[in-house]
C-alpha cells in the first residue's frame, strides 16, 4: 500500500515536470538550444494566477470550476505572449549567430526576469500565500490517499498531452513545426514561414509552463519570483532523459523523475539526498545513452 | 591653454581634499563622527525567512529610537545601518565585511537565522567587534569566540522543552522527526530533541529529511505516516513548515506537528490556514504574557509600526539593542574589547522577552513559551523555566 502511495504521490509531481519538459524539448527541437527563460515563464504563470484569481473570484464566485479553468486559459495566454516576447527580443536577433551565445542569453534572460520579479516594485522576494483556485479534498480508495488536487492535475496532464501529440502529429503547424525542427533552410524554402513557426513553438511551450506553474502552485500554495529554478531543472532533467527534442520522451522523463524523486524522499537516509538523485540520473544518462531514452542517435555531419 | 591646466589643478586638488575628507570621516576607531556612534545591523530583510529579519529589523529599530530619544548613549546618537541579506547563504559574510571596514560599525547585531549568524560571527570575532545576535539558537553561534553574544536561550535547551511537552502534555510515545538538512538551525534543534525525547522514554519511530525551499514533502510524509507516530517534529522554518502541513493533510497524516521558534510568523497561518491549526510550536516570548516593560514595548511597537503586534523576533531585536547601549554605558567608551567585557557580565538586565543574565558561554539564560495555532492566531500554552 505505501508503495501504491508512493507511485501516487510521484506520478502526481512527474507529471508537472513533464508539463514543463515538453516546453523545453520543443524549442530544443525547433531552436536546438535549451531556453532557460523557460522555469521563470512557469513562475510568471503562478503570478498571474495569483493576480487574476480576485478578480475572477469577483466575478465567478469563490472557487468555481468556470473561474479557475478562465484563469488557467488567461495565464497562460499572458505567458505565450510573454515566451513569443522573449523569443523576439531576446533570440531572434541571435538566430545566425553560433549557439552558445543564444544558450548564454537564455541564462541572462532567465536572471534578469527573476532578479526583477524579487524587486519590491514587482512581485517582491517574500513568499505569497497562493489562492485555492477549487475546493479541495482528500480521497480515498484502495488505500490511497491522494489530494482531489492531484488527481485533477494528473488527469489534465494526460489531456494536455494527447493534445500536444494532436498538434504536433496532425496539424499544419504541427507538419511545420517538424519541417523546421529536421531541417529549417529545407522547410523554409519549402514556403514554412519559419519565423511564425518558432513564435509558435515558443508561445505553446510557454502556455504549457503557465499551466504547470499554477499546477505546481496548487500543490505547494507558496509562491516567490525564484519557484521555478527547481522545477525547472528537474524537467530539463527530464527532457534529457526522455531525449531531448522528443515529445514522448519528455513526458516519460517527467513522470520517471517524479516517482523515483518520491521514492528516494522515503528512504531514511536517503531523503537527504533526495535532489541529488536527479543530477546523479543526468550524469549517468550522458554517459551511457547521451541521447536518451527515446531519443536517436544522430550522426552529425561535418 | 594655461588658464585651463591650472582649473583642472584646482580641481584635482579639490577631489583630493573631499576624497581625504570622506576617510577620516570615518575613522574606525573613533567609531564613526564625534557625535554619531555606528551599529551595523544585518536582517534578512527579503527571501525565504523576509518576516523574520522585518520584525527583528523593526524591534532594533524602535530601541535604537528610543535611545537617541533619550539623549543617545556616552552623549552621541547611535546610527544604525542595516544590511539586507536576501536570507541567501553567502550574503551576510559579504555585509558584515562591508559594515565593519567600510562603514566602521563599533558593533554587530543580527541575525535570526543560524546558519548565517555562523557566517558573520567569524568575521566579527577576527576584527574584535562585539556581535549580539538576537535569536539564532544554535549553540555554535556563540562558540565561534569571545566577541560573539546572544539575548535568546539555545537549542538544546529548547530540544528538551519541546521533547518534554511532546511526552507530557501531548502523551506521545513514538514520534518522527522531519529535519530539514539545509538549516544548521534545524539539524541542531532535531538533534537535542531527539535525546530529550529518547531520554523522556519516547521512541523516534521515523526520521526524515527535506532541503530548506521544497516544494514537495509528500514522499517523506508517506514513510512518516507509515511509520504510525503519534505527532512530528519539524524543526524547520516557517514556509517549509506550512507546507509540510498542508500536504500532510493531503496524504491523510493527521497527527499533531510541531515545531520551534522557526515556525513564529504570521506567514505560516497565511499559507497553511487551516493546516496548520491544532499544531504547536515553542518560542521566546508570547505578548499574553506581560510584565511592565513588555506591556510598554507591546503598545510602543503598535504605535510605530501600525499597530502591529510585535513577536518574539521583534522582542529579540529589541532587546539586543538595549542590551548593547547597556554595555556600552558600563563600559563608559564604545572600544570593541570594553564593551565586550561589560557585556560578558550582563546580570538581570530587564528586557522585554524576560531578563537577561549572560552565563559563561555567553548565551542568555531565559525561560520558553509554547504556542498553539487556533483560528489562525498563536494562543499561549505554557512557560517552561529552564
Amino acid at each position: 500500500m505505501h508503495w501504491l502511495q508512493q507511485l501516487t504521490n510521484g506520478l502526481a509531481l512527474g507529471s508537472i515536470y513533464a508539463l514543463i519538459a515538453l516546453g523545453y524539448t520543443m524549442v530544443y527541437g525547433v531552436l536546438r538550444f535549451i531556453n532557460f527563460a523557460h522555469s521563470d515563464v512557469l513562475m510568471l504563470g503562478a503570478f498571474s494566477a495569483f493576480y487574476l484569481a480576485p478578480k475572477m473570484e469577483a466575478i465567478f464566485g469563490p472557487q468555481s470550476a468556470i473561474g479557475a479553468l478562465v484563469i488557467i486559459v488567461l495565464a497562460a495566454a499572458i505567458c505565450a505572449a510573454i515566451g513569443i516576447l522573449i523569443e523576439l527580443l531576446a533570440y531572434r536577433p541571435l538566430r545566425k549567430r553560433p549557439k552558445l551565445t543564444v544558450l548564454i542569453t537564455a541564462i541572462g534572460v532567465s536572471l534578469f526576469i527573476e532578479f526583477t520579479c524579487q524587486h519590491g516594485a514587482v512581485f517582491g522576494a517574500a513568499t505569497k500565500p497562493f489562492p485555492k483556485l477549487l475546493p479541495t479534498r482528500e480521497l480515498h480508495f484502495a488505500g490511497i490517499e491522494m489530494a482531489s488536487n492531484d488527481l485533477l492535475v494528473l488527469v489534465l496532464t494526460a489531456v494536455l498531452l494527447v493534445a500536444m501529440w494532436f498538434i504536433v502529429q496532425r496539424t499544419k503547424m504541427g507538419m511545420a513545426i517538424r519541417a523546421v525542427s529536421f531541417n529549417e533552410q529545407a522547410a523554409s524554402l519549402m514556403g514554412v514561414n519559419v519565423n511564425r513557426v518558432i513564435s509558435f513553438t515558443f508561445g505553446l511551450g510557454s502556455a504549457l509552463a503557465a499551466v504547470a506553474g499554477i499546477f505546481y502552485a496548487m500543490r505547494a500554495p507558496g509562491i516567490e519570483p525564484l519557484m521555478g529554478v527547481q522545477p525547472g531543472i528537474r524537467a530539463f532533467i527530464a527532457a534529457v532523459l526522455g531525449g531531448i527534442g522528443n515529445l514522448p520522451g519528455a513526458a516519460l522523463g517527467g513522470l520517471l523523475l517524479g516517482v523515483l524523486e518520491t521514492v528516494a524522499g522515503g528512504i531514511p537516509g536517503v531523503s537527504n539526498y533526495r535532489d541529488g538523485i536527479a543530477f546523479a540520473i543526468l550524469i549517468l544518462i550522458l554517459i551511457f545513452r547521451p541521447a536518451g531514452l527515446l531519443g536517436k542517435a544522430m550522426i552529425e555531419k561535418v | 591653454m594655461r588658464k585651463s591646466t591650472f582649473l583642472k589643478g584646482t580641481f584635482t586638488l579639490a577631489a583630493l581634499a573631499l576624497t581625504l575628507g570622506a576617510f577620516t570621516g570615518c575613522d574606525k576607531n573613533g567609531g564613526g563622527s564625534a557625535t554619531e556612534i555606528i551599529v551595523g545591523e544585518f536582517a534578512s530583510l527579503t527571501g525565504k525567512e523576509a518576516t523574520f529579519g522585518g520584525s527583528s529589523h523593526e524591534g532594533t529599530l524602535l530601541a535604537i529610537e528610543e535611545l537617541n530619544a533619550a539623549g543617545g548613549v556616552l552623549g552621541k546618537k547611535i546610527k544604525l545601518i542595516t544590511e539586507d541579506n536576501q536570507s541567501k547563504a553567502g550574503e551576510s559574510a559579504t555585509v558584515v565585511n562591508k559594515l565593519i571596514s567600510k562603514n566602521g560599525a563599533v558593533a554587530i547585531l543580527g541575525e535570526v537565522a543560524s546558519s548565517r549568524s555562523l557566517e558573520a560571527a567569524p568575521i566579527c570575532q577576527s576584527n574584535g567587534v562585539p556581535m549580539i545576535s538576537p535569536s539564532s539558537t544554535n549553540p555554535k553561534v556563540t562558540e565561534t569566540g569571545n566577541f560573539i553574544f546572544r539575548v535568546c536561550f539555545i537549542d538544546p535547551f529548547q530540544g528538551t522543552v519541546m521533547a518534554n511537552f511532546a511526552t507530557k502534555t501531548l502523551k506521545a510515545k513514538k514520534v518522527a522527526v522531519f529535519t530539514d538538512v539545509k538549516s544548521d538551525y534545524s539539524k541542531g534543534l532535531a538533534k537535542y530533541f531527539k535525546e530529550g525525547f529518547t531520554k523522556a522514554g519516547g521512541q523516534i519511530v521515523s526520521e526524515l529529511d527535506f532541503n530548506g525551499g521544497d516544494k514537495d514533502f509528500k514522499g517523506q510524509l508517506t514513510t512518516i505516516k507509515a511509520a504510525n507516530p503519534d505527532g512530528v517534529f519539524v524543526p524547520g522554518y516557517y514556509t517549509d513548515a506550512a507546507l509540510i502541513c498542508i500536504q500532510a493533510k493531503e496524504i491523510g497524516l493527521n497527527v499533531p506537528l510541531f515545531g520551534g521558534d522557526g515556525w513564529e510568523s504570521d506567514t505560516l497561518t497565511k499559507l497553511g490556514k487551516e493546516a496548520v491549526e491544532g499544531n504547536y510550536f515553542s518560542t521566546h516570548y508570547a505578548p499574553d504574557v506581560a510584565t511592565d516593560l513588555s506591556k510598554k514595548f507591546v503598545a510602543d511597537y503598535k504605535k510605530r509600526f501600525n499597530g502591529k503586534l510585535p513577536d518574539a523576533m521583534a522582542a529579540l531585536g529589541y532587546d539586543s539593542a538595549m542590551i548593547l547601549a547597556d554595555a556600552m554605558k558600563r563600559a563608559g567608551t564604545t572600544d570593541g574589547a570594553k564593551v565586550r567585557d561589560a557585556l560578558a557580565v550582563t546580570k538581570d538586565f530587564p528586557a522585554v522577552a524576560g531578563n537577561i543574565t549572560i552565563n559563561e558561554k555567553r548565551d542568555a539564560v531565559k525561560a520558553a513559551v509554547i504556542l498553539k495555532i487556533e483560528g489562525g492566531k498563536f494562543k499561549f500554552v505554557e512557560t517552561v523555566n529552564p
